[in-house]
């Protein structure tokens, strides 16, 4: 992993998307909606204090390992707490270790591609279940593109082995100290990651009574 | 640095972004069946290399599993899996947020219905309507989830059984199986791959004689449950082969994330519907199963007694549906509830007589809506969900992104057999390679779950 540690976590104000019109690009929108433009962006949450045991939890967090914490959003009745990946190995560290947190088992681990995001194009989201407690907690880490470096749980959470081989394998995320970081999925000698955004679906166009139908991806469709 | 070629890159193709100082990561270096049998030639001992799978009898499907033997005993278990890879995840961003339950029921398809109930409470949780499921909805679901967990729960202890030579337990379990397939016919039209939870609901009612054939399942199961105790649990060639072998205990399953059967084997009663109620489970009346052994007998005895619970809650079911006759199953919010009024015919699912006589004929409305719903169907708000629930192997969780559109950003299943297969190798390494096949079964994966 290299050095750099700015990496941008995503703001409220900051979109995954910008819309326009009401259909897939690249066909003639006539909706009369094709002058629409509308940037979305992922919920901010409600304002803290949480309430419950979040807040606890979350200045617990940022105790043990100060800088831990980037952003807590709660939305939906689920935690989720951003955390700077430097601050990965050392976060989870704690939150399985520490008594008052006890997160015994990572759960899921799984890859999302935002191309717009610029500078934390991928993210790593873990879900995290503490049995002592009867809590559930997702993490989430963001990567650039450019440099797809996050550090492995593999360490603390042995179940998160090929998890992060799945998202190597769909995504392209490198999970440093990673024990056997391979493909699972696809063919050992498939190129690229089939799950970013800018790969495209496959298929063929079908011919079915003289009208061509285009394959799903360059269908035009409501997005 | 050689020189380029257009024909050999000096670069390793698969590392990132094509960089030449960056490490290349590929199964095919160190780890594949090549490598392992070479480094075997050039120690030119006893130890043999087995390339099990993926076409094995008793692989549940298509799982590869290379191993290391010396003699019989097992040294080195290294599952390989992908190869009923089929891209549900990637396929499901491009299709409207009701076709995802038709895809993510063919991930595992033994247990269909439970990958339904896994997409369709995080949408609904996206969608804020959890609150807002009709009681007749959440009953249905509970009956069918119940049911679903009893036939996936035969066909673990079947096919667990016919692999260890005992192949009576196959032919009676398939024949329980099939009466549930029956009444899932009857109702969703299809014997698997239902696709019959949708966002907000259940796509159709229970059809007239639905309870009345309900009721000769549960007669059905009743007489006949009992004959799996009575052929296996005293039996001494099944408890032979099947106790101590496949031994993980509960510390082992809390590193490896091991949910379950094979948890609740170990000893610790954790269910996420006792635990982490959803559905209406915590009005249900049943017993979370437990047993002490952590091996392939417990887990066969974890699932036995799990059947007779599960067929506790489908009678419970079974009366609230009696009671609840005619009420909504689907959510009320017209915009949500799509596609509309789906019946069973004889000739499959289907839109109902009523509801096409409707749009054709009657309502311009009706019918621009159902084109609407059908095509553009609904649009769920930013944001993500992770919803767990407990299907018959375990956790499995459906981790949902949204980004406000018509169709998902990204859905994520997260199976409990991928999971578990990790821990094959710990289950298998030291033992007996027959005892493999035992320690597979007891694991219960199913390749379309594991490979989505």
């Amino acid at each position: 992993m290299t050095e750099s540690t700015d990496v941008a976590l995503p703001q409220q104000a900051k979109p995954i998307a910008t819309r326009q019109g009401m259909w897939t690009s690249g066909t003639g929108d006539t909706s009369g909606y094709g002058g629409i433009v509308r940037a979305v962006a992922l919920p901010a949450g409600s304002e803290p204090p949480f309430g419950s045991w979040y807040d606890a939890a979350i200045a617990r967090l940022e105790e043990l390992v100060p800088g831990a914490v980037g952003k807590a959003v709660f939305d939906r009745g689920e935690l989720t707490i951003y955390i700077p990946r430097e601050k990965l190995v050392d976060a989870v560290k704690a939150l399985r270790d520490d008594s008052q947190l006890r997160f015994e088992c990572c759960m899921s681990v799984s890859g999302v591609h935002y191309p717009e995001l610029a500078g934390a194009e991928l993210h790593v989201v873990y879900h995290l279940q503490s049995m002592t407690h009867n809590r559930r907690l997702r993490l989430e880490v963001a990567a650039p593109e450019s440099d797809p470096h996050v550090p492995s749980v593999v360490a603390t959470y042995p179940a998160a082995d090929w998890h992060e081989r799945e998202a190597w394998d769909m995504f392209g995320i490198i999970f440093d100290s990673h024990p056997h970081l391979t493909r699972i999925l696809m063919p050992d000698d498939w190129v690229g990651h089939p799950q970013r955004k800018d790969y495209p679906l496959g298929g063929i166009p079908i011919e079915f009574k003289g009208a061509v139908v285009p394959p799903v991806d360059e269908r035009r469709s409501y997005r | 640095m050689s020189q380029t070629t257009a024909a050999e890159p000096d670069y390793d193709l698969y590392a990132a972004s094509g960089d030449p100082e960056a490490t290349a990561y590929t199964a095919a270096g160190p780890g594949d069946f090549d490598a392992i049998a070479k480094a075997q030639a050039e120690r030119g001992d006893e130890i043999l290399v087995i390339n099990m799978g993926p076409q094995h009898p008793s692989t549940h499907g298509v799982l590869r599993l290379m191993v290391e033997c010396d003699g019989e005993t097992v040294l080195s278990v290294r599952p390989g899996i992908g190869f009923l890879h089929t891209g549900i995840e990637k396929n499901m961003e491009y299709r409207t947020w009701n076709q995802g339950t038709a895809f993510v029921t063919r991930c595992d398809y033994v247990a269909p219905i439970f990958n339904e109930a896994a997409y369709c409470f995080a949408v609904e949780r996206l969608l804020g309507i959890e609150d807002q499921i009709p009681q007749r909805a959440k009953d249905i679901r509970v009956l069918f989830m119940e049911l679903c967990r009893i036939a996936s729960h035969l066909v673990a202890v079947g096919t667990g059984g016919m692999e260890i030579g005992a192949l009576t337990v196959m032919t009676i379990g398939f024949r329980e199986r099939e009466m549930i397939l029956d009444f899932f016919e009857a109702v969703t039209g299809l014997r698997m791959n239902h696709a019959y939870f949708r966002p907000g609901g259940v796509a159709n009612d229970l059809p007239d004689d639905g309870i009345a054939q309900l009721r000769d399942v549960i007669k059905w199961l009743e007489s006949h449950l009992p004959e799996y105790a009575a052929f296996c649990n005293e039996n001494p060639i099944f408890k032979g082969r099947m106790c101590g072998i496949a031994y993980q205990d509960l510390t082992a399953c809390m590193a490896l994330g091991v949910t379950g059967p094979i948890l609740r084997a170990a000893g610790y009663g954790w269910d996420l519907r006792k635990q982490q109620p959803y559905c209406g489970y915590e009005d249900y009346d049943f017993e979370v199963v437990t047993w002490d052994t952590c091996d392939a007998y417990g887990r066969f005895r974890v699932r036995l007694a799990e059947m007779w619970e599960s067929l506790k809650i489908v009678k419970q079911a079974a009366d609230r549906l009696e009671a609840s006759y005619g009420q909504p199953v689907m959510v009320a919010d017209e915009k949500i509830g799509s596609p509309s009024d789906l019946v069973v015919g004889p000739d499959g699912q289907g839109n109902s007589f009523d509801h096409v006589k409707h749009i054709m004929s009657q309502s311009m409305e009706g019918l621009i809506h159902h084109f609407k719903k059908v095509s553009e169907g609904f649009r769920v708000p930013a944001g993500q969900a992770y919803v767990p629930i407990e299907s018959p192997k375990g956790e499995i969780g459906c981790h949902v992104v949204s980004d406000g559109g018509a169709k998902p950003w990204r859905v994520h299943l997260r199976d409990p057999g991928f999971n578990h297969l990790q821990s094959a190798p710990l289950q298998c390494e030291g033992g007996m390679l027959a005892d493999i096949v035992v320690a597979l079964g007891s694991i219960d994966p199913v390749m379309g779950g594991v490979d989505r």
